[in-house]
């Protein structure tokens, strides 16, 4: 039944989340790359933006490589390194340093958000719906 | 409640009587966690190159998290090597009791028979947790020490005193234990009634008598059973069983809920919000904090972490099991000992949820960082060898577009879960206080609405 209702939270909050997107655009966005942070350290962009990120790393080598949309791009110091794509996918990706840089290299991390994020609001409604079959399920 | 006892099979309970397999296992764990150690001292300082991070920090831990505490509770302590050397010199034997072991088996000390000192250890473990995680040569000290000292606890006290107060990964397992459907149980508690040797608990020539200091007749939770088996062997009459049971049976438990275990809750709860936080969000300044262990911003940082763990999560779950005793007109909750009783067994809900809030933490990280495993088996020590074939592959995340929804549907679980819990909690405390059960259900609701809250919030780090 729970999955039943989940399912339907999910199919409810996806098309929302499509039509509130707006025109695409190109953009550029430069992207800094040090240990351990990226600046900006969050990306904002709409479904359908074409996106060139420009990475500077201003010390060893860095990179980014972005979760969901498979893309990997490595920078080296001093140069900048494009990565040219279409954020065709909505959601909240996180991209990381894909080349081992230092200590926290596992947790370099920046999150990219593209359009809306259908899955935390499909979350947060299906956890209102868990909270009460949780409720129900001892009800006897 | 329903349960298979898998010892009905005579395969498996002789293979759990056996100590071969068990000594194979142990004697591997040990070999490997060895190998780390002197991997982390003598090998590359660079964390994902070495398996001192990669095999204990990426291998053990996704397996723990994911698959050994919430299927088998403890069974990863029957086969953790901290103790074993220890415990070994203890009993002066590999293969049950037939030498003369060492130490002065001294009775641990009654005010300290609780987790406190666990739980302290886990804390300073966590706030040290950016460099213990990623640096090995740190690391190896660390799993040295842990090794030291469990010897060191063998040698002074009797049994196995290391794991069962002062170990910082056991309070995760024992409490968590709780949660998973395989439980160590007598058959028939009135044949251990009537058996004035007791065994389980002294030893015999067959065994040892409880290394956890149980007594295992009275045994009704998980938490401080190690599964090691003992009493299985030492039982004159055939009476231990290992059981398969539903999920989380002993958190209906209404005895035995103690203060301890439920300030573990918050503290496991708390951090794995917090290392989310730490290692799975963007903040980079809040990274360099959590690094510089020793230093004043660090110093902040552990006083933050402290306040969240220790005070605002027991402070707002204190709040929140209080309104709920308000709600249900629980006068008794404010006599005596019933505000501690009130708040001490309604923190077990937590057991779920933060079980649940370390998968989804550990999902993320393990899946990111799970690639790093066969290079660094390849060369352990990072000096350029090729051991498997497999040095040169590259880094690669694993189903980075599946965690998002596994965390999620994760995440859900536990929040009914624990919802079901509270609500399960509730109508002991309003069944001792002679309240209907519809009051059970007013006093559910403020802890349900917390639970809610703080999966929110795990949303809102994990996957927003």
């Amino acid at each position: 039944m729970l999955g039943f209702a989940l399912a339907a939270v999910f199919a409810l909050a996806a098309p929302l989340a499509q039509a509130a997107g707006s025109q695409p655009v190109e953009r550029t966005i430069h992207v800094q790359a040090s240990s351990f942070e990226f600046t900006p350290a969050t990306i904002r962009v709409h479904r359908g933006d074409i996106i060139t990120l420009e990475i500077e790393s201003t010390d060893v080598v860095h990179g980014i490589a972005i979760d969901g949309y498979d893309l990997r791009i490595d920078a080296d110091p001093g140069q900048t390194a494009r990565l040219t794509f279409t954020a065709d996918r909505s959601g909240v990706f996180r991209f990381r340093c894909p080349v081992t840089c230092g200590a926290l290299h596992p947790f370099m991390i920046g999150k990219l958000y593209v359009g809306n994020n259908s899955l935390y609001w499909g979350a947060v409604l299906a956890a209102v719906l868990a909270a009460v079959v949780g409720l129900w399920s001892v009800r006897k | 409640m329903n349960r298979a006892a898998l010892t009905n099979t005579p395969v498996v309970k002789s293979l759990l009587r056996s100590r071969w397999p068990q000594l194979f296992l142990r004697a591997l764990t040990l070999g490997v966690f060895l190998l780390a150690i002197l991997a982390g001292i003598l090998g590359t300082p660079v964390g994902n190159r070495n398996i001192a991070i990669v095999l204990v920090w990426i291998a053990w831990w996704g397996l723990l998290a994911l698959l050994a505490v919430p299927l088998f509770g403890r069974g990863w302590c029957n086969i953790c090597p901290i103790p074993m050397p220890g415990e070994w010199l203890q009993q002066g034997s590999l293969l049950g009791p037939r030498g003369k072991g060492l130490g002065l088996g001294k009775r641990w000390p009654n005010p300290l028979r609780n987790i406190w000192i666990q739980n302290g250890a886990f804390l300073l473990l966590a706030l040290c947790s950016a460099v213990v995680l990623t640096e090995p040569k740190v690391s190896a000290w660390v799993l040295a020490g842990f090794l030291l000292v469990a010897i060191g606890a063998s040698l002074v006290f009797e049994r196995r005193a290391f794991c069962r107060y002062l170990c910082p990964v056991g309070g995760y397992i024992g409490l968590y234990s709780q949660a998973s459907p395989l439980e160590l149980r007598v058959v028939d508690a009135s044949v251990c009634a009537s058996h004035t040797e007791k065994t389980c608990y002294t030893g015999s020539s067959q065994g040892y008598g409880c290394p956890w200091q149980v007594f295992p007749g009275g045994l009704v939770k998980n938490t401080n059973c190690g599964l090691c088996m003992e009493c299985l062997r030492t039982c004159p009459h055939d009476n231990l069983s290992l059981n398969v049971r539903s999920f989380g049976a002993d958190l209906d438990v209404p005895t035995g809920r103690k203060l301890d275990e439920a300030y573990k809750a918050f503290i496991l709860l708390g951090s794995a919000m917090i290392y989310a936080a730490v290692m799975l969000g963007p903040w980079g300044q809040l990274k360099a904090l959590a690094y510089g262990v020793g230093t004043l911003p660090w110093l902040g940082y552990a006083l933050g972490f402290l306040l969240v763990t220790l005070v605002i999560i027991p402070g707002s779950f204190w709040l929140v099991s209080m309104l709920g005793q308000v709600l249900a007109g629980n006068k008794d909750a404010f006599k005596g000992r019933g505000v501690k009783k009130a708040f001490t067994s309604l923190a077990y809900t937590l057991v779920p949820l933060g079980m649940t809030a370390w998968i989804a933490f550990t999902l993320s990280f393990i899946f990111a960082n799970g690639s790093y495993i066969l290079p660094s088996l390849s060369d352990p020590l990072g000096f350029g060898w090729n051991l498997f074939g497999t040095a040169g592959m590259g880094w690669t995340p694993y189903l980075s577009g599946i965690v998002p929804f596994m965390q999620v549907i994760v995440l859900l679980v536990g929040l009914a879960w624990a919802s079901r819990t509270a609500l399960k909690i509730a109508r002991q405390l309003a069944s001792q206080a002679r309240l209907p059960q519809e009051a059970a259900r007013r006093m559910a609701l403020p802890v349900v609405a917390f639970c809610l809250a703080i999966t929110i919030l795990l949303f809102q780090l994990l996957i927003a």
